[in-house]
Formats: structure tokens, C-alpha cells, sequence
């Protein structure tokens, strides 16, 4: 890469943005690894400190996280698999221009991104009227289908699937479901990968439906118990936090640094591998449906 | 991208509909021929229905006393009784400021800093550089919500965090301003915007790449530098996508999340940070759940909502002719 000199500030801006964004996450990364006293010292900046991995043995020794893991990722494999079944045949169908149904299922769906029942109304039905509160259940089957995914979805198929493919299919006594299975998503991939992508980050990241629908310690997802950790202190248990004072605050905060590593990793390690496809997502999404 | 779009649509359905000769066909020969389609919407319809469209027949209990042992359609209609006394309730005007200069601020000081952010990485060629620069730009908004304020409060605390480092380095007191209601908003704001800017600058990068290069090539003909060209050609580029994108924040503005400022309330900044989401929670749900007096505050913000987009949706069609339908 030749720069300029003209073009030097430019690439100094540049830098300095990529700094203000990476810097942050690097320094949660570099501090979960470091002494905690020089961290809380202000002495760990460009470089990991007294190079020891205890936050991490210790976050090993919290059951909770481990449980909340487990969960999150069973939650985040169902809850997409189940997204993904309802997605894919809807988008599919409501991208077949001459389906009478069409514009009345369109509107229908359209509807609800810009209404809805409110909170207390849907808790009531959810738990009083379904009984799926405090259950797996409602960790992966309420709203399990994000109209906007489904847009992007049909938007994808009805722009990239020529029509005359499926006239060609169906001269040969091929029937819808069997264009959409061997067809449709052999040629969709792009989509479907992105459209995996954003249900996974959503059903990791969620927190909402736990903090409201789930009160069974075992069912509890990551965020939950990352909230415990981060925001309202539990890093350790009452007992090991009256015993050592001083020295059990600055590992509690070597455990924040650590879980966040840990919850976050996952993400950050997927979604490069699928940013190629993220600006044919977003700019088909901007197209109204 | 979308001026037009709904003309576009029907004139497309026109020739569709022409081409398949679906003008005159009846329901049931449209069942007949499609019947798998019809099959492929059940899951989706029956799942909207049950968790989208039964809560919308539950929003009745906001004019009602509910009471769980009677049911929804039980209960005894009051009329307006849990709007009157929201409205007459001392906390009214706190919460709804809040949340609407929460909402307004966000909206004003984010929104056209993806757009700035677009027409700077737009600057660099192809490249290594370039590309670095956005994926990392893209990696905070895969952080979720609860791990962000969880950073926020680790560097902003006093004794612990960058911030009281910092502080301490210039030789000054670092306060407590994850506690100040006056720092709430500025803390929600800018780390908001630290999250979502290169996500958002994504559509806005799209839309810059399919500038053609003729009209670089004929602005540097004409000796058109690179703010000239920014200026000229860049930005008129971008306008109608950012006038979409707009309104849609704008409908969307009293639905702000929840969950952000829930996390990053406390005792302290109650002040600054009770909204009306953050509101409708904890009486409806917390302690001694007033179902329908918090169903009540929730319709109230739905409606507000819906007339903002319906508003500013007509005023930019008008002023740009840019609408969402």
C-alpha cells in the first residue's frame, strides 16, 4: 500500500477512529490477563501486565456461567433452527409474485413491526393463558420469526431467483417444496448464512424474555448471569467476599474482565467470516418489502 | 433506493400478473395451483398470530380492571381510569421527559455520525486499510447489551476503571458519574454511538459504492477536489437513504430500548433515567404487579409512537417525497 503524503491526515484519521473502537475491547482482553493490582493501578495499558490466567480459573470454579453456557448455546441452536423453519418457507412464499395471498399475508406480517400488544398484554398470554413461562419454551418459540429477517429473505430470493427457473422447474413436474429445498437454497446461501448469523446473535445476546419469563436458576441463559457478574456484583459468593476483602474485590474484577472475554468470544470470532455478505443483507433490507 | 418504489411495485405486479395470467384466477384455483405455499405460511402466520396479534386483543385490559382469576374478557371495563391516573400522577411529566429527551438526544447527536463515518472510509481505495478498518468497526455491535454496560461501568468506575485512572493521572478527584443523573444521558449517548456506528454505516457505505465512477471521473476533469467531491457528488448520494432511515428512527423514537437503560439505572440516576419502558416494567411486573395501570402506560406510549411515524412519514413525502409507503 502506497500512501500519499496528501493523504496523510486522512490515514491518520483513520487510525485514530480504528483505535477509539479496537482499544476498549482490546483493554478488556490485555486486563483479564494481568496482575489485577497493576490494572487497578493504572499500569496496564498497551500490554498484558504479570501475565496470569486466575480470573479465568477462577470464572472456571462459578457453576452459574458454566450453566448459563450451556443454555445459551442450546438456546441459540434451537431457537435458530426453529426461526429458520418458520423463515425460509414464509419468505419463499410470499417472494411467488402470482400467490393470490400475497399482499393480504404481506401486510399482516408488516403490521406487528410497527404495533404490538405491549409488554403486560403479551406476559399475559405468554404465562397465563400458554403457562410457557419459566420453561425452555419461551427462550425459543415466541417471536420466532423477525419480520425483518423474513423481507430481507424474500427481497433476496425474488431479486437474485429468475422467474423463468421456476417456470423451467415446474415444466418438469417439480413441485414448490422440492424447488425451495433443492433449488431456492443451494442458490441462497448468502442469505441464509446472514440471516443464521443475526438469529444466533440474537438469541445469545438475549436477555429480556430471561429477566421476564425465566426464575428457575438452571434455566437461566448467559446474559443473565453476566448481568450477576458485571452489574450487580455477585462475582463470588457472600462467603468468599467477606474472607479476603481487598484481595476478593480485585479478583471479582478480574472475573468481569474474564467473562466478558468468554460470553463475547463466540461472536467475535463468527462474524468476520460472514462480512462479506453483511452489506448485500442490510442494503436488501433498506428495500421495503 | 425506495422513491417511487410502491409506483415500481405495482406497475411490476402489472406484468406479473400479466404474465401469469393471475388477474382472473380464483381463490380456490390459487389453492389448487399453490396449495404448498399456502402450507410454507402456516408455521409463520400461527406464530404471529399467537404471540403478536393475541397481545394486541389483550391490550384491552388497559381500559379494564384486571383481575388474573377473572380473565381478560371478565374483568370490569373502567373507561380511562389508568390513563387519567398516569397522567395525573406525580411522575408523568419526569417520565415522559425523560424519555423523549432520552430518545430526541439519541437520535440527534447518533444518527449522523454512521454517515460521517461512511464518507470517511469511503475516502481510502480498496484495500487492507480499509477493510481492517471495518470490520473492527463492526465488532461492538455484536456485543449485547448487558456485556456493554457491564464495560461501561468496569471503565467508568471511580476507583477501579480507565476512567478513574485517567483521572487520577491529571491529579483530580474522579466522582462517581455512573450515579449522576446528569451523566446518564451523555454515558447512554456516547457509548451507543461507539456500538452502532460502523453497523450502521454499512447501508451507507452500499449506497456510496454504487456511485458511478463516471461521475467521479467527470468531477476530476473538472477539478473537483476531494471536498468539493464529497460535497457535490457523496453527499446528495446518501440523502435519500438517510431521509428513510430517519423516519423510520423517528417512528420508532418513544420504543427505545429497555434493556440499556434498565442496566444502566440505578438509585441515583433515577432522576435522569426512569423511562416510561423502564416504567411499565416494574409496575407491571415487579413487586405488586397493577396490570392493567402499566398496560394503560404502555398503550399510551404505542400511540404516541404510531402518530410520529404516521406524521413525519406524510411530512417527508411532502418535503422529499421520501416515504415508507
Amino acid at each position: 500500500m502506497r500512501v500519499k503524503l496528501s493523504n496523510l491526515p486522512l490515514y491518520v484519521l483513520g487510525v485514530f477512529l480504528l483505535l477509539i473502537v479496537a482499544y476498549p475491547l482490546y483493554f478488556i482482553v490485555i486486563a483479564s490477563v494481568s496482575d489485577p493490582g497493576m490494572v487497578l493501578n493504572g499500569e496496564v495499558w498497551l500490554f498484558p501486565k504479570k501475565l496470569n490466567l486466575t480470573g479465568y480459573e477462577e470464572l472456571f470454579k462459578v457453576d452459574r456461567i458454566w450453566v448459563g453456557y450451556r443454555n445459551t448455546i442450546f438456546y441459540a441452536i434451537a431457537g435458530t433452527a426453529i426461526s429458520m423453519l418458520v423463515t425460509v418457507p414464509a419468505a419463499y412464499a410470499t417472494s411467488i409474485r402470482s400467490l393470490k395471498i400475497r399482499r393480504p399475508v404481506m401486510l399482516y406480517f408488516m403490521f406487528t413491526m410497527f404495533f404490538n400488544g405491549g409488554l403486560i398484554p403479551t406476559y399475559l398470554i405468554i404465562s397465563q393463558k400458554l403457562h410457557m413461562d419459566n420453561s425452555i419454551w419461551v427462550m425459543i418459540i415466541p417471536f420466532c420469526l423477525n419480520v425483518y429477517n423474513m423481507i430481507i429473505m424474500r427481497t433476496f430470493f425474488e431479486s437474485s431467483l429468475p422467474q423463468e427457473l421456476w417456470e423451467a422447474a415446474q415444466l418438469d413436474g417439480c413441485s414448490h417444496a422440492y424447488y425451495l429445498v433443492r433449488v431456492v437454497m443451494p442458490l441462497s446461501k448468502a442469505v441464509l448464512s446472514v440471516i443464521v448469523l443475526y438469529y444466533v446473535v440474537g438469541k445469545w445476546n438475549e436477555y429480556f424474555m430471561a429477566l421476564i419469563y425465566i426464575r428457575d436458576d438452571s434455566l437461566v441463559p448467559l446474559q443473565i448471569v453476566l448481568r450477576d457478574i458485571l452489574i450487580q456484583n455477585e462475582a463470588l459468593s457472600g462467603a468468599e467476599m467477606g474472607a479476603a476483602g481487598m484481595e476478593a474485590s480485585k479478583k471479582a474484577n478480574l472475573i468481569k474482565y474474564a467473562s466478558i472475554v468468554v460470553a463475547t468470544l463466540p461472536m467475535m470470532i463468527l462474524y468476520p467470516f460472514l462480512q462479506k455478505y453483511f452489506e448485500k443483507g442490510v442494503m436488501i433490507g433498506a428495500v421495503k418489502g | 433506493m425506495t422513491v417511487g418504489a410502491s409506483i415500481g411495485k405495482k406497475k411490476e405486479r402489472g406484468k406479473a400478473a400479466l404474465r401469469a395470467g393471475t388477474e382472473k384466477r380464483s381463490w380456490k384455483q390459487d389453492w389448487k395451483k399453490n396449495y404448498q405455499l399456502y402450507l410454507f405460511l402456516i408455521p409463520a402466520v400461527v406464530s404471529v398470530f399467537i404471540f403478536s396479534y393475541l397481545p394486541m386483543y389483550g391490550i384491552q385490559i388497559a381500559f379494564k380492571d384486571f383481575k388474573p382469576v377473572r380473565g381478560i374478557l371478565g374483568s370490569e371495563w373502567v373507561g380511562m381510569k389508568w390513563f387519567e391516573r398516569f397522567f395525573s400522577s406525580f411522575q408523568f411529566t419526569e417520565i415522559l421527559g425523560n424519555t423523549l429527551l432520552l430518545s430526541v438526544l439519541l437520535l440527534i447527536c447518533s444518527f449522523p455520525v454512521p454517515i460521517l463515518f461512511a464518507l470517511i472510509v469511503n475516502q481510502y481505495r480498496e484495500g487492507r486499510f480499509r477493510r481492517v478498518l471495518q470490520t473492527v468497526s463492526y465488532a461492538p455491535h455484536f456485543i449485547s447489551t448487558v456485556v456493554m454496560v457491564g464495560m461501561v461501568v468496569l471503565f467508568l468506575s471511580p476507583s477501579a476503571g480507565l476512567y478513574g485512572t485517567l483521572m487520577r493521572m491529571f491529579g483530580l478527584e474522579a466522582e462517581n458519574i455512573l450515579g449522576e443523573a446528569s451523566m446518564f444521558r451523555p454515558i447512554y449517548i456516547l457509548s451507543d454511538i461507539w456500538q452502532h456506528t460502523g453497523w450502521d454505516s454499512i447501508i451507507y457505505l452500499a449506497a456510496l459504492s454504487s456511485i458511478s465512477q463516471d461521475l467521479y471521473d467527470a468531477a476530476k476533469v473538472d477539478g473537483a477536489g476531494r471536498w468539493k467531491r464529497m460535497w457535490y457528488i457523496e453527499i446528495p448520494a446518501l440523502r435519500e437513504t438517510a431521509m428513510i432511515l430517519l423516519i423510520l428512527r423517528l417512528g420508532g423514537i418513544m420504543s427505545m430500548g429497555f434493556e440499556k437503560a434498565y442496566l444502566l439505572q440505578n438509585n441515583l440516576n433515577l432522576a435522569a433515567s426512569e423511562i416510561i419502558a423502564t416504567y411499565v416494567y416494574k409496575i407491571g411486573l415487579t413487586g405488586t404487579p397493577q396490570y392493567s395501570y402499566s398496560a394503560a402506560i404502555g398503550v399510551f406510549n404505542s400511540v404516541i409512537n404510531v402518530f410520529l411515524l404516521l406524521t413525519f412519514n406524510k411530512l417527508s413525502k411532502k418535503m422529499s417525497g421520501a416515504g415508507l409507503w
